[in-house]
């Protein structure tokens, strides 16, 4: 019996330790960005009120709730500050990132899924090999291929093909590329370990059946990868609406984004009330996708037993 | 599902490779180059290379980068597997949903949100900002990544070998470390690796979270790249690559070699 | 050899005498009582009880998730009784954890380590023990021995065939010498003759051992073949617990007598209730049946009569024949299976029921004495059927 019960103190270890990291260093931390978008900016350490002190008791908590405010909302999602346009470029950008990663990953996915079974694996590593490298540094790579003497402009001058450099960096053009290449991978692996799981035999029987092989990968192979599909989709839109690196290195001064934003109001403008409503806002847009992204996942791995 | 490919499924191979690579093959080739100017190739040269070896503040960020990644990555191992462990062995506990959930959303979530809410707790916390932050804040947003790294090795995991254990008189702890931990031990490792990675990417996260006296090596990066492109920066950048592609291709030789030698004690067995 | 025969015949004289359970002073190693084991809504396994002897060889059998693998696991310890005590040697073992059980399991999937020898699996159970290393040694030798592997010692697991891999399982959850060895569908893997061979091998095995086996299994021969009794599991309740030719020639019920073997089930009505002999009637033939078991059912009561294909008698019917005979059936062959050692023939009677009777091919088969569309008289004998009322 002593024994049944230190499995029983082993097993609330197991789940007490991560559980409480993340309630600390996860969960406690939204909550205080959410209590700090409703405080005010304040010339202090730390720069906002009201601070909440635990010393007063019931009476410094009523306090503290009657100083809360939504001002910081009023002001995130007033018309002339431009974070609503950056909120709606954001998703727009986002979307066109995910439409062309699709538009660009599903082949790839595709072809590896089809490739001989010897050479999936190094394919496989070749896909992944990218992502190990530095976010930072792929997307540094980019400046001196797009910038007005990089070796597109050079190249493309070189062929005659125009006579002066295009306007290619610092444009939303350079940030669809940034995003398609920095999360390329994020999209072929789901991709592929969807096509790949699939039966080849399905395929035989739609055309035993009579169905010619293009539209058979449209009745059989592409509606059966659609949860690939998604939860490529998904894990490329959803950090891509809160991009920063990107749009703030390849994007230009028009280029809105919301990470963008976020970073602006609270490196330049000092502003941590204000940030902490647009993190707040920005996770509202986001908590319908991240929940279904979350469902994906979680049926994936039970499909896995 | 294999066959000869298609004209069709070359081409895209060969163009989604050609995609991924070249602009990577540019900035290491360009490393070499004589001139300043980036862009034109003016012969061979590593000046860059011994310029980058006096750039103190460079190697300085390089070796705090490191310290965090390893000490964040060790931290962040065990948490996560605990936390798969957890999710995969113990059913339903009260807040298992909750967990479940935490463990997911910093796979996805934007990181400017996870960078400014932990600074925002350090502030509250009144926790001085620097080396430790920052490591607190890796450890939390790589060990998620860890968790589901392992969490999907242990739902293939035969539980009938721990039953076996169990059943042949080893206590759960013992078996844990006996049957286990060795068997998911590749996973554990590249769960590591994955979590080593992203804390020496990261940027973001490190910028909300360090203080003074603790910028990380992308922080140095990003405030040279965004005064433009110089060759300095392409050979960090190319060390950076080379380290990491001899030791992911290391690994997965050395993964590809065991498998290879088991498939034939396989074969044997069978023949 | 002498002395392989001597050993033969002594298992064969233990065999025929062995049968604690119709002793009422022998005491149960092992005793199930009123076991309820739920999980959430779904009930695995209901209000069971159940005796196991030292030394019996005891089958669960049933469709998969009748509950018997809970039933051997509850035993082992990984699940705990939702209600009802689990006694072994009369003690209580219901807190006791998997690991302090005297009782060892042989898993359906073997569950050998793969990062260990074998070798190594087989000593793993010893030095939990803490058993000193020479031991060990001389043990895991001896066990090697046992299941004919010692060349194999310091191979891995995924080196092995499926029927080595077996036999390693099978050395390491022998070699602590455990009161009870439960098997968990041990020879689900192997393919149909390996498994028949390694059968008699597990049945020797437990003799020489001594030990107390609980095999689980759904292949309705493999229980049958090594078993000293059977319990037949359905729906989480235990329905019947006999040896082999009880279950099969006395089935306690419909649902028995149709999952063991091939039985035709006729509804019948009692006409008259005698100490040692019943007569029924059925719609599907004039004939009266008259039935070697008296039952004390009383007449007027519907009855169903359970008689096996092999314990009928198929014959063309003659031109000139005379009425129907008592126990008969007249009818027509509509379909003949022919299997080789036995032709199963279906005889569509007038009603539109068809009754299945088999017949041994006794002389090789060139032309067929009975074909099909023949008219034919079934036949059989007072003792073949048996009276079922559930």
């Amino acid at each position: 019996m002593a024994r049944a019960g230190s499995t029983g103190r082993g097993r609330l270890l197991v789940i007490a330790i991560p559980y409480l990291w993340l309630l600390a260093l996860f969960l406690v931390p939204f909550l205080i960005v959410v209590k700090i978008s409703l405080s005010q900016d304040a010339l202090a350490q730390p720069p906002y009120t009201p601070v909440f002190d635990l010393a007063q008791g019931w009476a410094g908590f009523k306090d503290f709730v009657s100083q809360l405010s939504l001002d910081n909302y009023g002001y995130v999602l007033g018309w002339d500050n431009g974070f609503v346009e950056a909120y709606g470029s954001s998703l727009v950008i986002a979307s066109i990132s995910t439409a062309l990663l699709l538009l660009v990953g599903y082949p790839i996915a595709y072809a590896m899924a089809r490739a001989p079974k010897g050479v999936q694996p190094a394919l496989l590593m070749l896909v992944i090999l990218p992502f190990w490298t530095s976010f930072l540094i792929r997307v540094y790579a980019w400046i001196g291929i797009l910038s007005p003497e990089g070796f597109l402009n050079q190249g493309l001058m070189t062929l005659g093909l125009i006579d002066q450099p295009l306007e290619l960096l610092n444009t939303d053009l350079a940030v669809y590329i940034g995003i398609v290449y920095s999360y390329l991978p994020f999209m072929v692996l789901p991709l592929y370990s969807a096509l790949e799981k699939l039966d080849g035999t399905l395929l035989e029987a739609a055309q035993d059946l009579g169905c010619p092989p293009f539209k058979a990968f449209w009745s059989i192979t592409f509606p059966l990868s659609l949860p690939g599909v998604a939860a490529g989709a998904l894990l490329c839109f959803i950090p891509a609406v809160g991009e920063f690196v990107i749009p703030d290195l390849l994007g230009g001064s028009d280029t809105q984004m919301i990470g963008k934003s976020l970073w602006t109001e609270f490196t330049a403008n000092r502003s941590w009330t204000a940030s902490s409503a647009v993190a707040v806002l920005l996770l509202v847009v986001l908590v319908v996708p991240i929940v279904i992204y979350q469902n994906i996942q979680a049926r994936q791995l039970e499909a896995g037993k | 599902m294999s066959s000869r490919l298609s004209w069709f499924n070359v081409t895209s191979l060969v163009l989604g490779f050609a995609f991924l690579y070249i602009p990577i093959l540019l900035l290491v080739l360009y490393s070499f180059n004589a001139s300043r100017l980036v862009t034109v190739w003016a012969g061979f040269s590593t000046q860059w290379y011994v310029e980058l070896w006096q750039n103190e503040q460079l190697i300085d960020a390089f070796w705090v980068t490191l310290r965090i990644a390893f000490l964040s990555s060790l931290v962040a191992t065990v948490l996560g597997t605990l936390a798969a462990i957890a999710l995969t062995r113990y059913g339903r506990f009260p807040g298992r949903t909750v967990f479940s959930g935490m463990t997911y959303a910093p796979l996805v979530m934007p990181e400017v949100i996870t960078g400014l809410s932990l600074l925002l707790l350090f502030v509250a916390m009144g926790l001085e900002r620097g080396f430790w932050t920052v490591t607190l804040a890796h450890i939390t947003f790589t060990m998620c990544f860890v968790a589901v790294v392992v969490q999907s090795r242990l739902i293939t995991f035969d539980r009938s070998l721990e039953e076996a254990a169990l059943d042949l008189g080893c206590t759960p702890l013992k078996t844990f470390f006996v049957i286990t931990l060795p068997l998911i031990l590749p996973a554990v490792i590249s769960g590591f690796m994955l979590a080593f990675t992203l804390s020496m990417d990261d940027l973001v996260i490190a910028s909300f979270t360090t203080g003074p006296g603790a910028t990380t090596l992308p922080m140095r990066i990003y405030s040279q790249v965004r005064m433009g492109v110089t060759p300095e920066i392409n050979a960090i950048c190319s060390i950076l690559i080379g380290i990491v592609a001899v030791i992911v291709l290391a690994a997965s030789l050395f993964a590809k070699r065991q498998e290879a030698l088991r498939r034939r004690e396989e074969l044997a067995a069978r023949g | 050899m002498a002395a392989d025969q001597g050993r033969t015949q002594t298992i064969g004289a233990v065999r025929r005498t062995f049968a604690p359970w119709d002793n009422p002073a022998a005491t149960p190693l092992i005793r199930f009582e009123n076991v309820v084991k739920t999980f959430g809504a779904f009930t695995a396994v209901n209000r069971v009880s159940l005796d196991i002897y030292e030394r019996e060889f005891f089958a669960l059998l049933g469709p998969s998730g009748c509950g018997k693998t809970t039933l051997m696991r509850m035993l082992a310890g990984f699940e705990a009784p939702t209600e009802g005590r689990i006694t072994l040697n009369g003690e209580d073992i219901s807190g006791v954890p998997p690991y302090r059980r005297p009782v060892n399991m042989m898993f359906q999937s073997y569950a050998l380590f793969p990062h260990m020898t074998v070798a190594d699996n087989i000593a793993f159970g010893l030095k939990q023990d803490g058993m000193a290393k020479a031991d060990i040694k001389a043990r895991v030798e001896e066990m090697l021995a046992l299941v004919k592997l010692e060349s194999f010692a310091k191979r891995k697991p995924h080196q092995l065939s499926g029927g080595q891999r077996q036999r390693v399982a099978l050395a390491r959850s022998v070699a602590k010498r455990p009161k009870v060895l439960l098997l968990d569908e041990p020879l689900g893997a192997l393919d149909k003759k390996l498994r028949e061979e390694t059968q008699f091998e597990l049945m020797d095995l437990q003799m020489s051992l001594g030990m107390t086996f609980l095999i689980v299994t759904h292949d309705q021969e493999e229980a049958m073949t090594v078993a000293d009794r059977i319990g037949v599991m359905n729906h989480g309740e235990l329905v019947q617990v006999a040896p082999p030719a009880v279950i099969y020639e006395q089935p306690a019920t419909r649902y028995i007598a149709d999952f063991i073997g091939d039985v035709n089930l006729l509804e019948t009505k009692v006409v008259a209730a005698g100490p040692d002999e019943v007569e029924l009637a059925c719609e599907k033939t004039p004939a009266p049946l008259r039935v070697a078991q008296g039952l004390g059912v009383p007449a007027g009561d519907t009855v169903f009569l359970a008689i096996r294909p092999e314990k009928m008698r198929v014959e063309l019917k003659e031109a000139e024949a005379g009425p129907l005979p008592e126990n008969a059936f007249e009818g027509v062959i509509w379909d003949i299976g022919y299997l080789g050692d036995l032709s199963v023939y279906h005889v569509e009677l007038a009603c539109g029921t068809r009754i299945k009777v088999s017949k041994p091919n006794v002389s090789r088969l060139v032309e067929r004495p009975i074909t099909w569309e023949d008219k034919v008289r079934v036949t059989f004998a007072p003792d073949a059927g048996v009276v079922l009322t559930r």
